[in-house]
């Protein structure tokens, strides 16, 4: 390596990502693109009513066609498989991953052809013919709790999935609860604002949809899975226990993921029938979701409404806050189903010094499509609630909204701050941010370009939120799977570096901050560097990625790793320099010396002298590998600031958003360029929830937006060009100082473009609009009616 | 996309694709952009075991001037009707109509014939062709002819033209003075509700304006008490407000579904036709 190398210290660096060059030119390998010897194609038979009690299965015309190799109905898969595995500890009735009697939403699987030919097994589904008695359906969460029409799962009363989950000021470890000081606070209030909202579901549509090839090798008994997951690991375990193996047997790779926004956390029915069906058959088997399966059979996100109270005294103060939870979660609890509206909960204080809190939270199966996480999870319905009760509150008091909240900010001084509901806040400043997109925005001469706009008869609106959210998901108390990460570092013989991690990026650009992690720990540089990930036959343990947790935490333990493994080759090369390891410094493709850098020796030298050691220093042994699992002590509490300028046809209704100017605090940011990308793609997604998106069913259950040409998905042409900033708040709960930034964009953005709208229309008197913000729905408001 | 199976030929010529169509005994489906064909097999809601395709006959595509006229051929793409200096220098409003539709993948595959053929009560075209009184040039292996849009265009996906026939292409004098306004559907970008108008007028007087609307009713029709209205007014954005007031108001069956209302697409149908009028006077002005 010549001596003249000088590398740029790259973590901090706005450096394009290494994954774009093969995802932007088609070079990528998605689950589709893998083909194996002797494939077999899993068709599934899809229930076409809400619910229904299965009376027949007619699969004679499908058996006989040519290329059919098994037909199997959904009593067929039960002797194959378990019901379906959950990690959440509530009450949960049984689930097929097929339906036996009883289909309970439009989608739910009924029959299964496995063909050679993809298109054969379509024919061969569409052949089945399932003959139903319908039953009555109910689509409304409210309606749902009255136990009427119908009771979805004999077993769950008024179809109450989790009846009353208490939490916040007075409820005990146990559940009691004393209402005391929270009855207090709102009796000593001079204002209480309250509102029903309700955060509408929507549909994650990644663009590549799911999908899945099992190959189970008979003569070897080991099962290889490939799938379009967030978290192979996970896949691994519940795959190795729904099939009968050792998880020694089961490698579970995650290819090129295209997209998952959380719905690809959960493990389906679809992945354990094509591991049962390729073990029982002995055939590789692939299934493909098509876009029309992906509306209906892949988790929903968010569903819940929510009753807030907000009380407070003349003078802004919040003192009390009640939040009445009620989850719509569909017809079965997924895997994580259950946990999602928690969060909503455990973060009910927002980035608020407030100081009587009751949260509770009753889940409610309907006949639809199961929930589960989506971008945010959880944390964008608490800020949402909050944040428009926060909003409703500072016209109640005629504030500026920004005062209102300035006013109730947890301080500077008291981090860690636990709030109300157990969750401990590790670092802030909100009053930074907030003060930060002000000025960036221009907060006064906006008011006044509003005001001058109004004054023309235009109809603009302002809105500002502020968020906090949970990232760098763990510890393993707070996941019912781990909440480590694991990593490993290899030096090769050549000098280069292999590193694996247990996180399973899929858009997220861990290939790049990564390497730009260990291009600085170790001096060489980026391009000698490969991550590897998604494969637990090369990964040997790992948990995932969500929760924005790969950076702070697979971050974090990829950080100890190279730490560990630089130790041993600074011995090997204090042995080759004849210097003392503690004096040396890892530079520029060098290791020497400090301040001597004609003593180094290559990087390369030193690897290839690791593992031909002659002589072997005393006390070592070859090779330069090393491993670490991270386990943080806690979350960590990203937050920032959000504020909308959006504008409403007034013979229209239609909504045009014009600014919307956002300032971050992740921590310290390992590469701001993919941070910006992160936080674009949680703006699209969090104003699309505003704006455009809403998955919605007829009263009998029948899905209405089941398409692209009824559901809409932001695009870029829908947006104005984001305004970036942000506040560098670290975090003491990893030594990178990182947040995580995955899913922050999604907080923010909803409560402050609708925070816009109703403010754009405060000349007609609203105080609330439930989302999406239709035109229509708009336009009544103008025109005299009702939203 | 998993359709059921079906034979696929591919027509080199105009002749080839009538002489397939013929022969195919009405099992043949012309395809050519396919972006409202393949939907729908996609879906296997259409079926067809046949498909002739059409979208590389050379002549079948282009834009052309002949003679104070205008001429897009059938195969032409969204994208280039959208772009062609031709249309842009005589008659604006056909590719800013295009230039609405969908987006780039779609407006680089459709095709003007396509959109025509199909006739979505929703699609963007129809009310251009309306509003510029176009005829439709239809051919069969043994005859062609001529049928106006304003006959064209009969029900809900459905119109005069016969199963051996293809559409090859569109003529029309071109109207600078002329706009199209659109209430988009979020989703599919197709109309809730879409205006074109076009405005004839000579010294200082409308002498005949032709609306089409698209999106409000089972398919695209003039508004003709509003044209009726604006004849022998003078060109004012005032006058085509107080005409603009008519539309809609004398139709039935007004289109609803969960992306807008009857009640509110009919309270749209007067917005976009003045908003239409307003594009049509604005180019009025620059012309003059």
């Amino acid at each position: 390596m010549a001596a003249s190398l000088v590398l740029p210290k790259l973590v901090g660096q706005r450096i394009k990502r290494r994954e774009d060059p093969r995802l932007i030119q088609g070079r990528a390998t998605y689950v589709d693109d893998i083909k194996v010897v002797g494939m077999q194609h899993l068709a599934f038979v899809r229930s076409d009513i809400a619910h229904g009690r299965i009376l027949s299965i007619d699969t004679s015309a499908a058996d006989a066609m040519d290329g059919v190799e098994a037909v199997f109905t959904g009593a067929q898969i039960a002797e194959l498989l378990a019901p379906m595995p959950i990690l959440t500890p509530f009450p949960s009735p049984d689930h097929r991953a097929v339906a036996v009697d009883i289909v309970r939403y439009v989608g739910e699987p009924v029959a299964v052809v496995v063909t050679a030919d993809r298109y054969v097994a379509r024919d061969a589904a569409d052949a089945i013919v399932v003959d139903y008695e319908q039953l009555p359906a109910v689509v409304d969460p409210e309606q749902a709790m009255t136990g009427t029409p119908v009771v979805i799962h004999a077993d769950f009363a008024d179809n109450l999935a989790l009846p009353f989950l208490p939490g916040g000021t007075g409820v005990a470890a146990d559940f009691t609860v004393d209402d005391t000081v929270v009855d207090q606070a709102f009796a000593d209030a001079e204002v209480v604002v309250s509102q029903r909202m309700v955060n509408q579901r929507l549909a994650p549509t990644p663009i590549e949809t799911r999908g899945v090839l099992a190959h189970f090798e008979p003569g070897k008994g080991t099962m290889t899975i490939w799938s379009s997951t967030q978290n192979p690991h996970t896949l691994r375990t519940f795959i190795a226990t729904m099939t009968g193996l050792g998880q020694d047997q089961v490698r579970a790779i995650a290819p090129e993921v295209g997209g998952a926004f959380g719905a690809k956390i959960n493990i389906y029915p679809e992945e354990y029938v094509a591991a049962a069906l390729s073990k029982r058959l002995g055939l590789p088997i692939k299934w493909i979701e098509d876009r029309s399966e992906a509306f209906v059979a892949t988790t929903h996100g968010r569903d819940i409404i929510g009753y807030v109270d907000i009380a407070a005294r003349r003078d802004g103060t919040v003192v009390g806050l009640k939040l009445r939870l009620i989850a719509d979660i569909g017809a079965y609890n997924m895997l994580l189903t259950a946990a999602i509206p928690t969060l909503t909960m455990q973060m009910a204080s927002a980035t608020y010094d407030i100081p009587a809190i009751r949260a509770t939270l009753t889940e409610v199966f309907t006949n639809k499509t199961p929930t589960a996480a989506y971008r945010g999870a959880g944390r964008p319905e608490a800020t949402y609630f909050v944040e428009r009760a926060m909003d409703m509150l500072a016209r109640e008091l005629e504030m500026d909204p920004a005062d209102l909240r300035r006013k109730n900010f947890i301080t500077p001084d008291q981090f860690p701050y636990t709030t109300q509901m157990g969750a401990v806040y590790d670092s802030g400043d909100y009053g930074k941010a907030l003060d930060l997109a002000l000025q960036n925005a221009g907060w006064a001469d906006l008011k006044k370009q509003r005001d001058a706009a109004r004054a023309k008869g235009r109809l603009v609106g302002l809105g500002l939120s502020m968020y906090v959210e949970v990232c760098g998901v763990g510890p393993s108390s707070s996941f019912p799977s781990g909440g480590w990460e694991y990593a490993q570092v290899t030096i090769e013989r050549d000098g280069r570096i292999s590193a694996t991690t247990g996180a399973s990026p899929h858009g997220q650009g861990n290939e790049t901050t990564f390497a730009q992690m260990l291009a600085d720990q170790f001096g060489v540089p980026l391009e000698h560097i490969t991550i590897h990930h998604g494969d637990t036959g090369v990964v040997k343990q790992g948990i995932g990625t969500f929760g924005s947790r790969s950076q702070a935490v697979g971050g974090t333990a990829l950080h100890l790793a190279g730490g560990k493994v630089k130790v041993k080759m600074a011995k090997f090369a204090a042995a080759l320099i004849e210097a003392h390891e503690d004096d040396l410094v890892f530079e520029d493709g060098m290791i020497s010396v400090k301040g001597s850098p004609e003593s180094g020796k290559s990087f390369a030298d030193v690897a290839k002298y690791a593992y031909v050691p002659v002589p072997l220093p005393k006390g070592l042994d070859p090779g330069l590998s090393e491993e670490a699992f991270f386990e943080p002590a806690n979350n960590t509490y990203p937050f920032g600031c959000h504020i909308s300028m959006l504008e409403i046809d007034r013979e229209t209704g239609e909504p045009t958003l014009l600014r919307l100017v956002a300032v971050d605090d992740a921590g310290h940011l390992i590469n701001p360029l993919i941070v910006d990308g992160q936080i674009h793609g949680g703006l699209a997604q969090g104003i699309g929830q505003a704006m455009i998106e809403e998955f919605r069913y007829s009263e009998d259950g029948q899905p209405v937006t089941g398409s692209f040409m009824d559901y809409a998905i932001p695009r870029a042409a829908d947006f104005p060009r984001f305004e970036l900033d942000n506040t560098v708040t670290p975090t003491p709960v990893n030594p990178l100082g990182a947040k995580g930034v995955g899913e922050a964009g999604t907080l923010g953005s909803t409560p402050c473009v609708v925070a816009a709208a109703v403010d754009a229309l405060s000349e007609f008197g609203v105080k609330h609009i439930d989302m999406m913000l239709r035109p229509e729905k708009l336009w009544r408001i103008i025109h005299g009616g009702q939203p | 996309m998993i359709p059921t199976a079906f034979d696929y030929q591919r027509a080199t010529s105009l002749d080839d694709a009538l002489a397939k169509l013929s022969a195919s005994n009405g099992a043949g489906k012309l395809i050519a952009g396919g972006h409202s064909l393949v939907p729908l097999m996609k879906l296997r809601l259409s079926e067809p075991t046949m498909l002739i395709d059409i979208a590389r006959i050379p002549d079948l595509a282009g834009i052309r001037e002949q003679d104070g006229t205008l001429e897009i051929g059938a195969g032409t793409v969204h994208h280039d009707v959208a772009t062609s200096p031709v249309l842009r220098q005589h008659c604006p409003v056909v590719a800013d109509t295009a230039a609405t539709i969908g987006d780039p993948q779609v407006r680089n595959r459709g095709t003007l014939g396509g959109s025509l053929a199909h006739a979505d009560p929703a699609a963007d075209y129809p009310a251009v062709m309306l509003a510029l009184d176009a005829e439709i040039h239809l051919r069969s292996s043994t005859a062609a002819r001529v049928v106006l849009a304003r006959d064209f265009f009969q029900n809900v996906l459905t119109v005069d033209l016969a199963p051996d026939e293809i559409i090859t292409a569109v003529r029309f004098a071109p109207v600078r003075a002329a706009s199209y306004a659109k209430l988009y559907q979020r989703a599919s970008r197709f109309a809730i509700v879409g205006v074109a108008a076009a405005l004839d007028v000579s010294d200082g007087v409308i002498r005949s304006a032709r609306i089409g609307l698209t999106g409000a009713v089972s398919h695209a029709v003039r508004l003709t008490t509003v044209e009726a209205a604006l004849a022998g007014c003078e060109p004012t954005s005032r006058a085509c407000a107080e005409a603009a007031r008519l539309a809609g108001s004398d139709l039935e069956d007004i289109n609803g579904d969960i992306h807008a209302s009857e009640t509110y697409r009919r309270a749209m149908i007067p917005v976009f036709t003045r908003r239409a009028l307003d594009g049509a006077l604005a180019r009025l002005t620059v012309q003059s």
